[in-house]
């Protein structure tokens, strides 16, 4: 894919450096690229006032709301988030257990899913992808969905972080058209040399699809990460609150301290706008972080479901 | 050891004698491995995706309480279809309806063609550093919940210090309470949404655009097609088929696509104008515990739904076909 693309771009420009410019086409690329250059300052706009105004008092805040670097720096916000106690940092813990627990059981289950269905001699393979590909079109729905979980005893439970969206239907298709272009003779080879359909998947298959389940698993993760409908769902216990239904409840509340800290220090009470946008940079930042290194996987993701689907 | 395996093998695959019976313990048998995998998946499947549907009984019945739990909903007595007609009576219907088709309206007209056009802008683009910049900062908001774009949202929106109203103020002109104001609400969340979807649904686009042959635009460069002529003659026809594809697809998602960004973005003051039915179905069912009354809703809009993506898919295999240019 990004070889096809930069054979393009290389392409053009050779054809393109061939001919002169028209005094049209120059006018063109300046307005496209500060047309560009704009987008760029509206995507990145809203992250730098929330950043500035998590460091920002009330007062300047009121006085210079175009001011984009404050004068002065305040962090007593940052202090009260990451203070010991704090629920935020609580929820912070749990949200990265969910990523790391809840993406280690998507892939497994998927990938084993995506495995059978993905083996043509196996009879009953069309009947389970029409039955997985169905949840996608028509679903139970939320009121019998929380109902079910409710009776599973899925209440208060981290499980329920996990089991319920244990397999995405859309990303088990994807899983499942990549093991199918493996070569069939592979998982024969290894069947006569007495291999078990386990080895063959955990031993053959797998180590064959790094690509693919690097993408799938980013999928997933970035999902768990940015969950927050199930623990609002199913957590009536603030501990076992994610870190998005944590910034939620502290974006629409008004008293924010209580939420935040389990026992709040006096000394430290920053105003509650201050600890908004603080929680909002410490919730997005991680994230902020990894996706432009792992953009590649998820642009092949993206291409495959779309063209498979 | 092999040959024991072989001769098993062969003989499930090659005994055409055997009663049916035996036939189905023998393929049992040759996939057993295959089975035992197969297992939880199919459990967890029956038991999170299908069980529920099952219980969406729970609609045509007059389900109290919620101390039965799930098992309750099938000794609950039989009420028939009147948790559907008095949502049809109510004015949720109509509201709904039309919120949630409006909405995924306004997402086709605005910002489905916002990524083709950004797509095809990106594409203009010469310096290869900058593309990639731009690509890179444009996938950004995709990482983001709803949670933090209705945050940041909130605060630029902000009356009292939010950007654009102290730019508001500066022209002197009244502020504005955009998150609360029937007029102003939707397009805050057709904006809000342009801006999240916009660099990645352009991914699609810029690589149908890299695959197109380059030969085309050579020819036109010598004959002297501008820019934009060579765009709308050459490069948006490339891409019409993936184009009217993700138009399907969009159009197939119009009952479901707005939950998130509704719900966090919305309150009491918009509801006339955002209320859709999945936000509907939220505060009748879990806030107000109407369990039946608002599964039957769920369930309407599950059936519309599954309707228009058969209705898409339809179109789809038509187009795969040929059947539709």
């Amino acid at each position: 894919m990004t070889s096809t693309v930069s054979r393009a771009v290389k392409k053009t420009r050779a054809g393109r450096g061939a001919i002169r410019q028209t005094r049209g086409e120059r006018i063109f690329d300046v307005f496209n690229v500060i047309f560009m250059l704009l987008m760029c300052a509206v995507f990145v706009y809203p992250l730098l006032v929330v950043v500035s105004r998590s460091v920002m008092t009330d007062a300047e805040r009121v006085a210079r709301p175009l001011a984009l670097i404050p004068q002065t720096f305040n962090w007593s916000a940052y202090q009260m988030i990451l203070s010991k106690n704090s629920n935020l940092l609580n929820s912070y813990w749990i949200t990265i257990e969910r990523t790391v627990f809840g993406t280690f059981v998507n892939l497994l289950l998927t990938s084993m899913f995506a495995y059978v269905i993905s083996r043509k001699e196996y009879p009953p393979r069309k009947t389970l992808t029409f039955m997985l590909a169905f949840t996608m079109w028509f679903e139970g729905g939320l009121i019998p969905t929380y109902l079910l979980n409710q009776s599973l005893g899925l209440v208060n439970n981290l499980l329920v972080y996990i089991l319920p969206m244990a397999i995405s239907p859309w990303n088990c298709l994807i899983l499942r058209n990549f093991f199918m272009t493996l070569p069939n003779s592979l998982i024969e080879s290894a069947k006569i040399d007495g291999a078990s359909e386990g080895t063959i998947l955990f031993r053959i298959v797998l180590p064959l699809s790094k690509a693919a389940l690097a993408t799938v698993g980013l999928f997933y993760a970035v999902g768990h990460w940015n969950a927050w409908f199930d623990a609002m769902l199913y957590m009536t216990n603030n501990k076992l609150w994610t870190l998005q239904y944590i910034l939620r409840q502290i974006v629409a509340s008004a008293n924010t301290s209580d939420l935040v800290a389990a026992s709040t220090d006096a000394s430290i009470n920053p105003p509650t706008e201050m600890v908004r946008m603080a929680s909002t940079v410490v919730a997005t930042v991680p994230i902020l972080c990894v996706y432009p290194f792992l953009q590649k996987y998820f642009v092949k993701g993206m291409l495959i479901g779309s063209i498979k689907g | 050891m092999l040959r024991k395996r072989l001769r098993e093998n062969a003989s499930v695959v090659l005994d055409p004698r055997g009663t049916v019976w035996e036939r189905v313990r023998a393929s049992i048998v040759k996939h057993r491995f295959l089975h035992l995998m197969i297992l939880p998946c199919l459990i967890w499947m029956l038991l999170f995706k299908y069980t529920p549907m099952v219980g969406l009984v729970i609609a045509f019945k007059n389900y109290r309480g919620n101390t039965t739990g799930f098992a309750g909903i099938f000794q609950a007595p039989w009420i028939g279809l009147r948790n559907f007609e008095s949502f049809f009576h109510s004015i949720y219907f109509g509201r709904l309806m039309g919120n949630t088709l409006m909405l995924s309206l306004l997402r086709l007209l605005f910002s489905f063609p916002a990524a083709i056009l950004f797509a095809l802008m990106l594409n203009e683009i010469r310096s290869i550093h900058l593309k990639k910049i731009v690509q890179t900062v444009s996938y950004m908001p995709h990482f983001l919940s709803w949670v933090v774009i209705a945050a940041l949202t909130t605060t630029l929106l902000s009356p009292d210090s939010g950007t654009i109203n102290s730019l508001l103020t500066l022209f002197h002109h009244e502020k504005i309470f955009f998150m609360a104001s029937e007029k102003w609400f939707r397009p805050v969340l057709v904006i809000t949404g342009t801006w999240q979807s916009i660099g990645w649904g352009s991914i699609v686009y810029l690589a149908a655009i890299a695959g197109l042959p380059q030969e085309q635009y050579e020819s036109a460069c010598l004959d002297g097609a501008s820019k934009i002529q060579q765009i709308w003659h050459i490069t948006l026809p490339g891409i019409k088929e993936i184009i009217a594809i993700m138009l399907i697809m969009q159009v197939g998602r119009a009952m479901t696509d707005n939950f998130e960004q509704v719900f966090n973005m919305y309150s009491p003051a918009v509801y006339k104008v955002s209320d859709i039915f999945d936000t509907y179905v939220y505060r009748a069912g879990i806030t107000d515990a109407n369990f039946s009354y608002s599964a039957a809703v769920g369930l309407f809009k599950a059936v519309c739904s599954l309707l228009l993506v058969l209705g898409t898919n339809q179109i789809t295999k038509k187009l795969d076909a040929g059947g539709l240019w």
